[in-house]
């Protein structure tokens, strides 16, 4: 096992595509949680500004850092997943791959293993970019450095983990499943963007709907990291951050549905004909 | 070495007293309604290149990937070197190169060796050495991406050998070679069977095949029509003569080896004589007075002889007789 991830790591640090997302995901932090509260604050003096200055402080680094992570992150992780999983159909390297003889679980295993270690630096690497930019705000301020708890920052980097981890393992369950890149990507994203906010928005008039929306990836995410810290979107927060469900429970959720992702791509994995 | 050489080859391996690196029975594999493969039953002994010939479509590519472990048999059995097709204590021993060669765009040849390295435990040595085998040492730092298609099968190649298999699996390895590169690959072939490997190569080209095998497997249609060594496919040669007059001419061969081994073709006879009596032939003809402006031994080709199995198409391509 530990040789398929060393493989899976080494294919992931080397495709440029691991660096593209990561960047993309770090300007969007800084620009959506920093340099846009920080502007909004500075050409208002309303108590919403007085917020969007207080959300981009040293304080609300964690609400701040996982803010993102149940939509636009978690869209990006899926993209990262079912690249990972689906590029190996279209570039014909599973049958190179499974021909060198560790066994097809042990080449997922390892796949998932080497995801799961580039989501760690790209936690890392959020909270790194947040607090950088939050010391960089508190500094032109002339606001306290009040850092958060480093027990808050390690549960925050967690569960963040967490969420990104359930829509990477989506994106590699899409991409086993539809033995490809564009369709799992594809389909990722319209159900990130489109379906959940459909369900979410007719979960009101439908009682069904609302027992069903309690179940869905985004909402738990998004519940996931409010009780992190993260501001709902009624509070001028991120998009789909929100308190429907409690924490305890959207964490439960989350863990659940990787697992059930992990257990999808297993079995496609296994069962199916490498044609 | 020619044809003939590698059928010495066969000789001296008996595969009769050698244990079979692989052995299929009943091979099959069904989609739907569509039969790919039907009851293929194949064995390869040790140090032997056994050439899997057919047309597109045959199921050479489906039996291969079943041999891999990459297709589950719809019936039948396959043991790759006393364990289960695809299990790792089969794979740990076996280099395959399957259809086109599939590797990461962005890795370098190097690098994407070393991925495969990694996943089968192989120490990093064999990679420079495969690379050296291949001809590939100079531009394994570029991108695969940048590869020519020839590179890109050496690349494939290279990959097959990187575990020091005992058993090779060669889907069509002079796929996009130019013919230096096919005559590279033919070699390296023969080499690797004289090494004492067992070489499973399908192939589209019944010349190479012919020049590197030491037993061929016919399918078409699912099925394997006939298992031989080349010279037996082509059976005994016949004897051409060209002569005048050519109907004493037909008379004096009828009355060496008897009227029903002699037919007229054109202005020619076709006389099935054996090798040894050839001579007495060319006494007898001299003898009776005949001018004898053509005497020669001619086999049927192998290509004569796949269509006559398979009753398919083939033209004739830079390398060799193509078939499907």
């Amino acid at each position: 096992m530990l040789a398929s991830v060393g493989a899976e790591w080494m294919k992931l640090r080397k495709r440029p595509s691991t660096w593209v997302l990561g960047g993309v995901w770090l300007a969007m932090l800084v620009f959506f949680a920093y340099v846009l509260p920080y502007l909004t604050a500075d050409s208002d003096t309303g108590p919403e500004a007085a917020g969007a200055l207080a959300s981009t402080l040293p304080a609300e680094l964690v609400g701040n850092a996982v803010a993102g992570y149940a939509l636009f992150g978690g869209a990006l992780a899926l993209i990262l997943g079912a690249l990972s999983a689906g590029s190996e159909y279209g570039w014909g390297t599973v049958k190179t791959a499974l021909t060198q003889g560790p066994g097809r679980l042990n080449v997922l295993g390892g796949m998932l293993a080497a995801l799961g270690l580039t989501l760690v630096g790209m936690v890392v690497l959020t909270f790194a970019v947040s607090a950088g930019a939050s010391a960089i705000v508190a500094s032109i301020e002339s606001a306290p450095y009040d850092w958060p708890p480093v027990a808050d920052i390690v549960t925050g980097m967690a569960g963040g983990w967490l969420v990104l981890a359930m829509f990477a393992l989506g994106g590699v369950a899409l991409g086993t499943a539809t033995r490809g890149t564009s369709m799992a990507i594809g389909l990722g994203l319209v159900w990130v963007f489109v379906v959940e906010g459909l369900i979410r928005a007719s979960a009101s008039a439908l009682e069904f709907l609302d027992t069903v929306q309690r179940a869905l990836p985004g909402v738990n995410g998004g519940s996931l990291t409010a009780a992190l810290g993260a501001r709902t979107v009624e509070e001028g927060g991120a998009p789909g951050v929100s308190t429907l469900i409690s924490g305890w429970q959207a964490t439960l959720v989350v863990a659940v549905l990787a697992g059930g992702f992990a257990l999808v791509a297993g079995w496609l994995q296994r069962a199916r004909d490498v044609v | 070495m020619t044809a003939t050489a590698a059928l010495d080859r066969a000789a001296n391996t008996s595969p009769a007293t050698t244990e079979p690196v692989l052995v299929a029975r009943g091979l099959t594999k069904r989609y739907g309604d569509v039969l790919a493969v039907d009851a293929v039953d194949l064995e390869v002994h040790p140090g032997e290149v056994y050439g899997f010939l057919g047309p597109n479509g045959a199921g050479k590519t489906t039996t291969m990937r079943m041999l891999l472990g990459l297709i589950r048999p719809t019936a039948g059995t396959a043991t790759v070197l006393g364990h289960r097709p695809g299990s790792p204590q089969a794979l740990a021993e076996v280099g395959a190169l399957v259809e086109s060669p599939g590797f990461y765009p962005y890795l370098s040849g190097r690098d994407n060796l070393r991925v495969l390295a990694r996943y089968s435990g192989t120490p990093s040595y064999r990679i420079g050495a495969v690379l050296e085998l291949v001809d590939l040492a100079g531009r394994a730092g570029d991108r695969f991406s940048t590869y020519s298609l020839g590179m890109k099968q050496r690349l494939g190649v290279a990959a097959a050998l990187l575990k020091d298999p005992r058993l090779l699996i060669l889907d069509e390895p002079t796929n996009g070679l130019d013919p230096a590169g096919m005559a590279e690959m033919r070699e390296l072939v023969r080499r690797l069977g004289e090494e004492g490997r067992a070489v499973l190569l399908s192939s589209h080209l019944l010349g190479e095949v012919q020049q590197v095998c030491d037993r061929i497997g016919i399918i078409a249609g699912g099925r394997i029509v006939t298992e031989s060594t080349v010279s037996e496919l082509r059976g005994q040669a016949d004897l051409v003569v060209v002569a005048e007059p050519l109907s004493q001419a037909h008379q004096v061969i009828a009355g060496l080896v008897g009227d029903g081994a002699v037919a007229q073709q054109g202005d020619a006879l076709r006389c099935q004589v054996p090798a040894q009596q050839v001579a007495e032939v060319n006494r007898a003809l001299v003898s009776a007075g005949i001018d004898v402006t053509e005497l020669r031994r001619e086999e049927k080709s192998l290509e004569e002889v796949f269509l006559s199995l398979t009753g398919s198409g083939a033209t004739i391509g830079e390398g060799g007789s193509h078939v499907g």
